[in-house]
């Protein structure tokens, strides 16, 4: 018996009036997990029910737990007829399941209706009791950490980066079978989205037993889709990197951050034996931590060894979809072999992040795409979906073969996405090929961890720029120049890539956000025929959309691209095409040329006048960028190296290609051939409007930025406010007469406008910056484009961003000082936490295990130590904590519990409970943001992955304002559930916030319209830094002890 | 190409006061807009049209779906839905519930309920306020009237309790109510000259001195109605205009009161007699509910108009 559930039903505010007569309701509330269902009394005639319940206690499998949503229901009790449904709560327990993550779960949640939208609010407390799993025959993964962040989360480390997780669910849609046809529509929905969030809840535990298989500790970059194809069924797939992370003994360490469970503490008292490590010679000596820094891998080899033979005994748990076996064996055999070439054996050498530890990241090769278009058929066998794994599989093999092509043994930034129209689909994956720096993804490599000999090779700032393909055996005609920063390796004249700017990558002048837009007509067809349609389309569009990229890039005077995202959309009568990048100037890059626009028919005078006018406008708007981006190279390079950079050459970085059903691949050469590169030919209408189209792209009115990668390249002063939001636009496009050219124009002046309605409503926060602008294109029916913007508006200084050259050299430093502090807590680190050469073994069988404490991070350790010697300066802390607890906490019960224990993570836990700054006395402020950090803040603690699903219809929809009102009600509600559900944890924000899905459908006639969205995202708790300051003020004794290296990190 | 759906949700709510002011001013969404070209923002920004109508269509929609949560102003500071800092939402409230004066006259003592609503496309003609913003004013006096009708309690904390106004906001609804509650007539054209203020000010002095909580403090009862026993004893005051004794002695201690604190004190003395009948007469009707409603009548015609007849400052009332 794992777990125990406990939930108690406290209070509702707000109910809708169930009963006209009397205006009130009696409202009473079930609570389900799994088949086990309670209920509360009924509480008569009131908008405001106190219910108080009794603790309800559900003893489940923690399987189960991992899998099933909490589900609590609100009725109105009626003596006569069935009772009324008010509305539902889905509460994802998985947060109490980890270590370190949220201990309850506490506060108001929005009572949600699927036809009603929000009706009031109910307040839930939720705690879990997790017994030790003695099974080693398990078949949950509780423990393991999800981040959808792609990158390394703020307070931990990663000693090992293992590699790619994927696995995905199918099941049938609710809503196409037959029981639909009988029940009401809400029924409909309300199982759709019980099935999703089971559904969710079990790949979750399935990837979480790969990461325990790979000895990871954690998921880092997880994604997690949905496929709706309709009749054939729903799927359900996620991607991710596992990782071993070790949470960081840095400032956090002493503040909030350090917070232990409950439950950790109850097994291992810390007051009594604050180090319980047998190796240990005394809990309170400071210079324990030094010896062992010096001889870091040998403390904990015999622990290491036993916990190997443990885990082997683990059966492999990879059921139900083909390609979990395929992983496990490889990787285990790898970490033993501890060979370099590490990579090379991994079946996808992929990882989801975009943003990694310095030195990771050795050379970029450029982007690899593949797509293919499938046709969807039913998925007969719910348990055994090998179509769909097969398919992915392809694609990814494609990827890997397109990577090595380039030289390269990895992707990174990688991600899939499928777009689905009737019963076509096309899957679609892209990354960057990379050369990755071996040390991080293999153990015993520990020494090299510590000689920076990495740093000494590579001059800062370019060394991720250099070609890692050998230079005579190009896989593409590619134009290369030496380095401009090193001058000693070749670099590429332009780079493309879907990671985030290195953070040592040296950038002049500012970043833009460079958008790409096609649209193409199809003809209308059915299965077969259609698909094969669409493979033809594939490749134009890939390249046009190309071609359109480079273009404004030049225009831009700009030579990188980060952050790309080519989305390609599938409609029943067109395809559309979005490729989003931010612009940058990399100072190691050689200067861009120009564009120079060559007409076809040279004899016409006027013509040509007209060409030489277009030449002008463009070489204006070159020069204009340059001066708006601050974009003003040294001009250097070319006497040093000799001789005049030749007219470049334009030339992919993209290789890609599309399969058919029928497997047959087509490699594209993207490249222009022989052609000199930015020479324009205006030979027919079609080119003109190229032109046009490049011109007609307005820049952001002053004081406005924008990128959308996670930080704007040029700027780093950020000032705290933030805005995230989402916008969403619809339009009709007249049936008639539909050309490409008035396509594209359509779609060109719906993106800009769009863009231009977010500089007007952010006005107020000039100067800010439009970071991680999330362009996403659907296509929901006919003549209908929708597009959708997710974004966060940043402001930051305007003084300190005029000087840039100088910023960026402080950054820089600043980087160095904080490598070299990082350098210095290093081996600190390693002696208390587990060695890389002992991966994280699941927590639990080391908490069992009383001689062990490689369960514990080392944060929490260094903390006991510190608390053992310094006793009576903690303890007096912890009253002033208390004091300054009792007036805020929200969970009175945790909270009881962590004054009893009186440790050191208690008192973690009572800052962070009073940590959320609470403006509003009644409602705290959650901000939402889709990077992964907050400016102004320091991140303490992640509580734990957010992944909601929402659907919510009307029948009334002209009474709710239209489709406008409608879908403005449900993401304004979508926002609230989410806060909420950060709030119960003892959060203060998300970050790494994404809207997945936005599937919007309407219909008219009826009044009637629908809507499904997915949001994710990390819950987190953050403090301002100007607080923290306020905080180690207060204990600088503690900060002082070389027994916390981490201490004085103020970055 | 027809924009079918336009929305844009902050995690912040969004709010732009001037937009609210048009919408509050019971603006359409494009006369709100052409208002909106004429204060030159579209200069100033450098937007085009079409940009300014999706962002007034967009706030019009947010402060629609407001409006809900201001008609219960304590709901608002508790609901999830938008994330609105409080110096925001109180701003919100604040501005829902503040008023035009000339509006208010007209309403000032009328019945809330009955009638009014059919006159109100003569107030908005008369007082050029829009229909659609003289609807929101009546609604708000109905609704605050409505909540602290049968309160007990003081009525302005009522008020500020239940619809988080300030406190000067608050001592004008609780003006209105008095004033609706007790019917006092004040669409006379005698009292045209007074503005919403004078009222306001009578009926604070009025609930402070003439209700029945201000008798005895302990029965806890509402400040709406008058004091009936006060009424019935203010009945008693004709013996003060009957008696020449009482007459005189009365005289002696107002003039003593008022000795250097009234500039036209000569007149006052000499007139004493008239005066004080006027206001002793009045005093002594109250206790009728037709004289009640015609107080502010009685007393212009029966002690305002002798004083100005007299050519007294107006100040002085």
């Amino acid at each position: 018996m794992p777990g125990k559930l406990k939930v108690k039903i406290v209070a509702g505010r707000h109910l809708p009036v169930m009963d006209r007569a009397s205006d009130l309701t009696d409202a009473f509330v079930e609570v389900k997990f799994g088949n086990t269902t309670f209920k509360t009394d009924v509480y008569l005639k009131s908008l405001n029910p106190q219910w108080n319940s009794e603790w309800f206690k559900f003893e489940v499998d923690d399987e189960d737990l991992q899998d099933e949503p909490l589900q609590i229901t609100v009725l109105d009790h009626d003596t006569y007829s069935a009772n009324d449904a008010i509305g539902k709560v889905y509460i994802d327990i998985d947060p109490l399941l980890y270590s370190e993550a949220a201990t309850v779960i506490s506060g108001w949640f929005p009572i949600y209706d699927t036809i009603h939208g929000i009706r009031g609010e109910i307040n839930v407390v939720v705690k879990v009791d997790l017994f030790n799993d003695l099974n080693r025959f398990r078949q949950s993964s509780c423990g393991v950490k999800f981040f959808c962040t792609t990158s390394i989360p703020k307070c931990y480390r990663a000693v090992i980066i293992h590699g790619f997780v994927e696995e995905l669910v199918v099941n049938e849609d609710p809503e196409y079978q037959w029981i639909d046809r009988i029940r009401t529509p809400r029924a409909s929905n309300e199982a759709r989205q019980r099935l999703i969030s089971l559904m969710s809840g079990e790949l979750q535990r399935k990837i979480g037993l790969k990461v325990l298989e790979m000895r990871g500790n954690a998921v880092v970059g997880y994604l997690q889709c949905f496929d709706l194809e309709g009749e054939s069924g729903l799927v359900v797939r996620a991607i991710g990197t596992a990782c071993t992370l070790d949470k960081l003994s840095s400032p956090a360490a002493l503040l909030p951050a350090c917070n232990s469970p409950s439950r950790e503490m109850k097994e291992i008292p810390f007051n009594e034996d604050p180090n319980p490590n047998t190796h240990s010679s005394g809990p309170s000596t400071p210079l324990k931590n030094q010896t062992y820094s010096f001889s870091p891998s040998k403390s904990y080899s015999r622990q290491s060894s036993s916990s190997d033979t443990d885990l082997s005994l683990t059966p492999k748990t990879g059921m139900g979809s083909g390609s979990a076996g395929k992983e496990g064996g490889p990787f285990k055999a790898l970490l033993r072999q501890q060979t370099q070439s590490a990579l090379e054996q991994r079946e996808f050498p992929f990882f989801t992040l975009t943003a990694f530890p310095p030195g990771f990241l050795v050379h970029v090769g450029g982007v690899v795409s593949a797509r293919s278009v499938k046709l969807l058929d039913r998925i007969h066998n719910p348990d055994e979906p090998e179509t769909r794994d097969a398919w992915w599989a392809e694609i990814r093999q494609e990827i890997k073969s397109h990577a090595k092509a380039l030289g390269c043994h990895a992707v990174v930034g990688y991600s899939e996405s499928t777009s689905i129209c009737e019963e076509v689909c096309i899957l679609s994956a892209s990354g960057t090929a990379a050369v990755l720096n071996p040390r991080f993804l293999q153990d015993g490599t520990v020494e090299g961890c510590l000689e920076p000999r990495l740093e000494e090779n590579l001059p800062a700032g370019c060394g991720f720029c250099h070609i890692p393909y050998d230079e005579l055996n190009m896989p593409f005609p590619a134009h290369l120049t030496y380095c401009n920063n090193c001058r000693k390796q070749k670099v590429p004249d332009v780079l493309f890539t879907t990671i985030d700017l290195p953070v040592d990558a040296t950038v002049i002048g500012k970043g833009c956000l460079i958008q790409a837009r096609l649209c193409r007509l199809k003809k209308k067809a059915q299965a077969e025929a259609n698909a094969t349609a669409i493979s033809n389309l594939l490749p134009f569009m890939e390249y046009e959309v190309h071609t359109q990229l480079m273009n404004k890039l030049k225009l831009k005077a700009m030579n990188a691209l980060f952050g790309l995202r080519i989305q390609i959309t599938v409609g029943e009568n067109m395809l559309m095409g979005l490729a989003s990048a931010t612009g940058v100037y990399l100072a190691a890059l050689p200067t861009p040329g120009g564009i120079q626009i060559a007409g076809k028919t040279p004899n016409d005078g006027s013509y040509e006048q007209h060409i030489s006018h277009m030449q002008k406008k463009i070489n204006d708007t070159i020069a204009k960028n340059k001066e708006l981006y601050e974009i003003n190279p040294p001009e250097i390079s070319e006497e040093i190296i000799g001789s005049p950079i030749p007219e470049p050459r334009q030339r992919s970085r993209l290789l890609r290609s599309q399969s058919e059903s029928s497997d047959e691949v087509t490699e594209l050469d993207l490249s222009h051939g022989k052609k000199d590169a930015f020479v324009l030919e205006i030979d027919d209408t079609d080119a003109m409007e190229d032109v046009h189209s490049l011109l007609t792209d307005v820049p952001p009115p002053s004081g406005f930025y924008s990128c959308n990668t996670e930080i704007m390249p040029g700027i780093n002063n950020w000032t705290s406010e933030i805005q995230m939001f989402t916008s969403v636009r619809v339009i009709r496009l007249s049936s008639l007469n539909l050309t490409n050219q008035a396509l594209n124009k359509n779609f060109n002046d719906l993106c800009e406008n769009l863009l231009k309605s977010l500089y007007f409503k952010l006005r107020s926060m000039i100067p800010c910056c439009l970071c991680h602008v999330n362009f996403t294109v659907s296509l929901p029916e006919d003549e209908l484009i929708q597009v959708t913007v997710t974004a966060v508006a940043i402001t930051f200084d305007k003084n300190q961003a005029l000087q840039t050259t100088k910023t960026h050299a402080e950054k820089l430093l600043q980087r160095a000082s904080t490598d070299n502090e990082e350098l210095l807590q290093f081996p600190l680190e390693l002696c208390s936490d587990s060695l890389p050469s002992h991966p994280f073994p699941p927590a639990k069988e080391h908490l069992e295990s009383a001689s062990s404490n490689s369960g514990i991070p080392a944060a929490q350790r260094a903390t006991s130590v510190d608390y053992s010697s310094f006793a009576d300066r903690c303890s007096s802390w912890i009253e002033l904590i208390k004091l300054k607890a009792q007036t805020i906490r929200r969970g009175s019960i945790k909270t009881t519990v962590t004054v009893e224990k009186a440790s050191p993570m208690g008192e973690g836990n009572f800052r962070n409970r009073s940590a959320p700054p609470c403006a509003n006395s009644t409602v705290g402020v959650v901000k939402m943001t889709p990077l992964s950090f907050i400016p102004g803040a320091k991140i303490t603690k992640y509580l734990g992955i957010i992944n909601m699903f929402f659907i919510r219809e009307t029948t009334s929809l002209r009474e709710e304002g239209g489709v406008s009102g409608f879908l403005h009600a449900f993401i304004a509600e979508v926002f609230a559930m989410v806060r909420a559900h950060v709030a119960a944890l003892g959060g203060n924000a998300v970050v790494s916030y994404i809207m997945k899905q936005c599937v919007f459908m309407e219909n008219p006639n009826k009044n009637q319209a629908q809507c499904l969205i997915n949001v994710s995202g990390d819950a987190v708790v953050f403090v301002r830094e100007s607080e923290l300051e306020v905080v180690s003020a207060q204990q600088p004794a503690a900060n002082c002890q070389p027994s916390c290296p981490g201490g004085e990190v103020t970055t | 190409m027809t924009s079918e759906l336009d929305i844009f949700v902050g995690n912040t709510t969004l709010i732009d006061e001037d937009v609210y002011r048009l919408w509050l001013d019971g603006y359409s969404v494009s006369d709100a807009v052409v208002l909106r070209v004429c204060s030159g923002i579209l200069e100033q920004t450098g937007a085009t049209a079409a940009v300014l109508q999706s962002d007034t269509m967009d706030h019009y929609r947010t402060f629609h779906m407001l409006e809900r949560l201001l008609h219960a102003p304590p709901k608002m500071l508790h609901q999830l839905i938008f994330q609105i800092p409080p110096s925001r939402q109180a701003l919100l409230i604040e501005s829902y519930y503040a008023f035009d004066e000339a509006f208010v006259r007209e309403v000032l003592g009328k019945k809330l309920f009955k009638g009014t609503k059919k006159d109100l496309d003569d107030i908005s003609t008369k007082t050029g306020i829009t229909l659609k913003s003289c609807r929101r004013h009546l609604d708000n006096f109905k609704r605050v009237f409505k909540v602290v009708e049968e309160m007990r309690g003081s009525l302005v904390d009522n008020i500020q309790q239940h619809f988080l106004l300030s406190d000067r906001l608050a001592r004008d609804y609780a003006a209105i109510v008095f004033f609706a509650n007790n019917r006092f007539e004040t669409g006379k054209k005698k009292l045209h000259y007074l503005s919403f203020g004078d009222f306001a000010f009578c009926a604070e002095l009025m609930i402070q001195n003439w209700t029945l909580r201000a008798i005895d403090s302990q029965v806890d009862d509402m400040d709406m109605d008058l004091d009936k026993e006060f009424l019935q004893d203010l009945k008693e005051l004709k013996v003060l205009v009957a008696d020449k004794d009482l007459l005189d002695l009365h005289k002696s201690l107002v003039c003593t009161a008022l000795r250097g604190k009234l500039g036209v004190f000569s007149e006052m003395e000499a007139n004493f007699k008239n005066l004080s009948r006027g206001l002793v007469n009045v005093a002594a009707k109250l206790t009728h509910n037709k004289d009640v409603r015609d107080l502010f009548v009685d007393l212009v015609e029966k002690f305002v108009e002798p004083c100005r007849s007299d050519h007294w400052p107006l100040n002085e009332y």
